[in-house]
């Protein structure tokens, strides 16, 4: 702990545009970035995590004023550099990886191109050795086929390989500082795993200072040497990890630390004795692309032979990763899609079986909850109009359902007012809040939520979490409850199914899944979720 | 990719046999018969003479026959005869054909250069003067009936300055030769296309302006400032190159409609184009030769639909060729 920072950000303010929510994005802040060591910046969106590394990258908005303070790096302040000073030192001294594999690489380049473009920008090798030096970078970070993926687009690359790709390109000029966005947000636990590992490892062998930007305290735990914690764009907190993390010493760190759902599922009283509210038999069903008149067709299996039911009042979770068919199941569940073959009955329909304006009458039963509450809400729709639409739909007089949309409003927590305004006015929370008045609008006896709180902060995601329990409670509510996160499904759900390439491989009572797993592949989801050894220290 | 063209050939060809077929029914069922009309007008409509005049030109055949013979003589490229020019249809189209071509090839290049121009230059600086200033003169040229243009254009160049001939395709009567004979209709060209050229450029302006604007939000272009490239070659390489696929696929469209799209800017220049040929079959109710245009027109919309699909293909790497 004794080697001197090789950036040091002193009294960092930075002023938001004129009507903003808050005068400053980022007030006040210091840290150091040392050789060799992981420093970790956390904080719920908005906090101005990212100002800090665009702030440190030179690549503010032009609409952000840097108002004081200073980054020191190699004897100069990089707040005052000119264009071409940046130019010389993006990428060559401070590399980036950014959020979003899928985006953060362009769809119309070469893997291998984008990375020898890295030498290429700062004037560096031959166009012959920076192919070579790109095919040895992508071999560094353990990219199966190196030979392949260098000539490969990123689209013919997995999120994983993705990203693996992007940390080859951040590396190839071996960057004595590396910035990380939320680098392995957007991937699967398992894959997450692997990413994390890599970059401590590359920081380890390399020595080089890593800003870490995240939101989730598992990442935290399991990768952190330092922590930052901000809010509103103040530092509340720094420490070294283990101090931060189990000593907390500010309100809203301790807050934040208690949010974050633990792996031991509460206990639950066993559901005995009642009436299956869903069950579904042998639910198949294949996607077929391509096949024009001469084209061959391509096939995905999204769900092989799916049987599972849910009770009345009971939460049954499908847990799985990125393709693995949770999202077709719980589609099919709610007949947005044709299954090939199988039934889901509701209650004593067959739900499978009905049409027209029947299925148009049984919809009302099953309702769904969506993962994005920006995208699923009608932007030029007011939120009462929004709510009230199904319920007219079916029938009920146009007062009647204002009436009832503005009680629903009261239920989520919500004042009656928002009935006026429209869905950008408000914040995630109170948009998927929105987003389950509006489910429960048609008075359904079962919800489907599709990863309901996954684009959630961890003290939004505890709220709704709540909500949602306390309505299933009140309402005798079923669910069907779909995540990637395991740590929510255990505190939410009472049985849990695992998929795994559209088929459920175990399915269990919560507390016996996590306590003694059976399938390989649940282990495997179980051992990857991050932070596990700390979370118990922490709580 | 082989495989991928010849499919998309032989489905082109089923195509093309469907619109023949829909193009000859479609004429049948107007009213109105050919032979009376030719023996109107040559003072003589006693039933003998329409009467050979059917059979000379096998309309006393049943409806099936006579359209079997015709799809039979278009897969040997046999269009029929024009009864009025007294030619065969391929022989007039293929003498109206390459300047049809030369026009609206000239003025699609001119439009695509000086939209993608434009549109890019807009983008660069949106939101100031200068891209008012390319958005207000793109949408004069879009808004303006194309015929006031062009006889705008007639008036300005060639009656007030003299710098320009004012119609046809070259100068009759001087029988140039060689490069003389090129410098000749390059000058001819200059003002139909350019006029052409103009009105379809506001569409490559806007699309490629917004496209751009879109394409600079995505997170690789952060990417790429963060490598430390410079923002010339950021704007080339990653956004333009990302801003152009739309552009590709609207310049496909358009490109389809070259050949029959011409029949205005044809007219007022006076250039001896497709166009024309369509207008006057048109108006002289020349049912074979119209058919004949419609046929080419037809099998150009569908040979450009096929080139921008391989040049999609070519730049968009995720677009797969299926085989």
């Amino acid at each position: 702990m004794s080697a001197a920072p090789v950036v040091s950000i002193k009294n960092l303010k930075l002023a938001l545009p004129p009507g903003s929510d808050r005068p400053y994005a980022v007030d006040g802040v210091s840290f150091d970035l040392v050789p060799g060591k992981i420093l970790c910046v956390v904080g719920e969106s908005g906090s101005g995590k990212s100002m800090c590394a665009h702030a440190l990258m030179g690549l503010l908005p032009d609409t952000i004023i840097r108002e004081a303070g200073e980054i020191a790096y190699d004897g100069q302040n990089l707040l005052t550099l000119d264009d071409s000073g940046w130019l010389a030192l993006r990428g060559r001294h401070i590399a980036m990886v950014f959020q979003e594999p899928m985006t953060a690489l362009n769809p119309l380049m070469r893997i291998g191109d984008q990375i020898a473009e890295m030498f290429e920008a700062h004037n560096l090798l031959t166009p012959k050795q920076r192919k070579q030096k790109a095919l040895q970078l992508l071999r560094e970070v353990g990219l199966p086929e190196p030979e392949r993926s260098v000539r490969a687009y990123p689209h013919q690359l997995s999120g994983g390989q993705r990203q693996r790709a992007m940390i080859a390109m951040a590396l190839a000029l071996e960057p004595a500082v590396l910035v990380a966005d939320e680098p392995t947000t957007a991937l699967d636990v398992t894959t997450q795993a692997q990413i994390l590992e890599l970059i401590r490892d590359l920081q380890r062998r390399r020595n080089m200072a890593v800003m870490f930007i995240t939101h989730d305290f598992g990442v935290v735990s399991d990768i952190a040497d330092r922590v930052v914690v901000l809010q509103h764009g103040k530092v509340v907190e720094q420490g070294a990890a283990d101090d931060v993390l189990r000593r907390p010493q500010h309100a809203y760190t301790r807050a934040l630390l208690a949010a974050v759902p633990s792996m031991q599922p509460p206990p639950r009283a066993p559901l005995a004795d009642r009436a299956k509210a869903v069950e579904v038999v042998g639910l198949d069903k294949t996607y077929v692309s391509g096949g024009g008149w001469f084209q061959p067709e391509r096939r995905v299996r999204a769900a092989n032979e799916v049987n599972f039911d849910i009770l009345q009042g009971e939460t049954v979770g499908l847990v799985g990763e990125s393709g693995s068919g949770k999202s077709s199941v719980a589609r099919l569940v709610m007949r947005l899609i044709e299954p090939d073959q199988g039934t889901v009955r509701l209650g004593d329909t067959d739900f499978t079986r009905v049409a027209g304006r029947a299925l148009r009458r049984e919809r009302s039963r099953i309702q769904m909850i969506f993962q994005d509450p920006f995208a699923s809400l009608n932007p030029r729709r007011k939120v009462g109009n929004i709510i009230a639409d199904g319920p007219i739909a079916h029938g009920t007089d146009p007062a009647v359902a204002r009436q009832r949309a503005a009680e629903l409003l009261g239920l989520v927590g919500l004042n009656a007012s928002a009935m006026e305004r429209y869905p950008h006015e408000f914040s995630g929370g109170q948009r998927q809040r929105i987003g389950i008045a509006r489910a429960l609008a048609l008075e359904p006896e079962i919800i489907v939520a599709d990863e309901a709180v996954s684009a959630l902060d961890v003290s939004v995601q505890a709220q709704v979490l709540n909500l949602l329990e306390d309505l299933k409670a009140r309402l005798g509510l079923s669910m069907l409850f779909i995540t990637h996160d395991l740590r929510v499904a255990a505190q939410i759900c009472d049985r849990i199914a695992v998929m795994q390439r559209g088929a459920i491989v175990e399915l269990k009572p919560t507390a016996a899944l996590f306590s003694a797993p059976e399938h390989p592949y649940t282990r495997e989801l179980l051992a990857a979720v991050p932070g596990q050894i700390s979370s118990s220290r922490a709580a | 990719m082989l495989s991928f063209i010849a499919q998309r050939l032989a489905k082109a060809v089923v195509v093309l046999l469907a619109i023949v077929v829909f193009n000859f029914m479609l004429i049948r069922m107007a009213p109105g018969d050919p032979a009376m009309v030719m023996a109107g007008e040559a003072g003589a409509s006693d039933k003998i003479f329409v009467t050979q005049l059917r059979e000379k030109f096998g309309l006393d055949q049943p409806l099936p026959v006579q359209l079997y013979r015709y799809v039979k003589g278009i897969v040997t490229l046999d269009l029929g005869f024009s009864f009025r020019q007294q030619m065969p249809v391929a022989k007039l189209i293929a003498e109206r054909l390459p300047a049809t071509l030369l026009l609206t090839v000239t003025a699609f290049v001119i439009s695509l250069l000086l939209g993608v121009l434009f549109g890019t230059l807009a983008a660069r600086f949106a939101g100031t003067w200068a891209d008012t200033a390319i958005t207000i003169l793109a949408l004069i040229f879009y808004a303006t009936p194309l015929f006031w243009v062009a006889l705008m254009a007639i008036l300005l160049f060639s009656v007030a300055m003299d710098w320009l001939p004012s119609f046809g395709y070259e100068t009759v009567g001087a029988n140039y030769t060689g490069f003389a004979h090129v410098l000749d209709v390059g000058a001819h060209l200059i003002l139909p296309a350019t006029t052409m050229g103009l009105f379809f450029m506001a569409t490559y302006a806007r699309m490629t302006r917004a496209s751009m604007l879109e394409v600079k939000r995505h997170d690789f272009v952060k990417t790429a400032r963060a490598k430390g490239l410079r923002d010339a070659v950021i704007q080339r390489r990653h956004v333009l190159r990302n801003a152009l696929l739309p552009v590709v696929t609207l310049a496909g469209l358009q490109a389809g409609t070259l050949v029959g799209g011409a029949v205005l800017t044809e007219t007022v220049f006076a250039w001896p184009g497709i166009g024309r040929l369509m207008y006057e079959a048109l108006l002289q109710r020349d049912y074979n030769l119209l058919l004949g245009v419609f046929v080419v027109c037809s099998a150009m919309v569908l040979a450009f639909n096929l080139i921008t699909d391989l040049i999609y293909r070519a730049v968009d790497p995720r677009i797969e060729f299926a085989s």
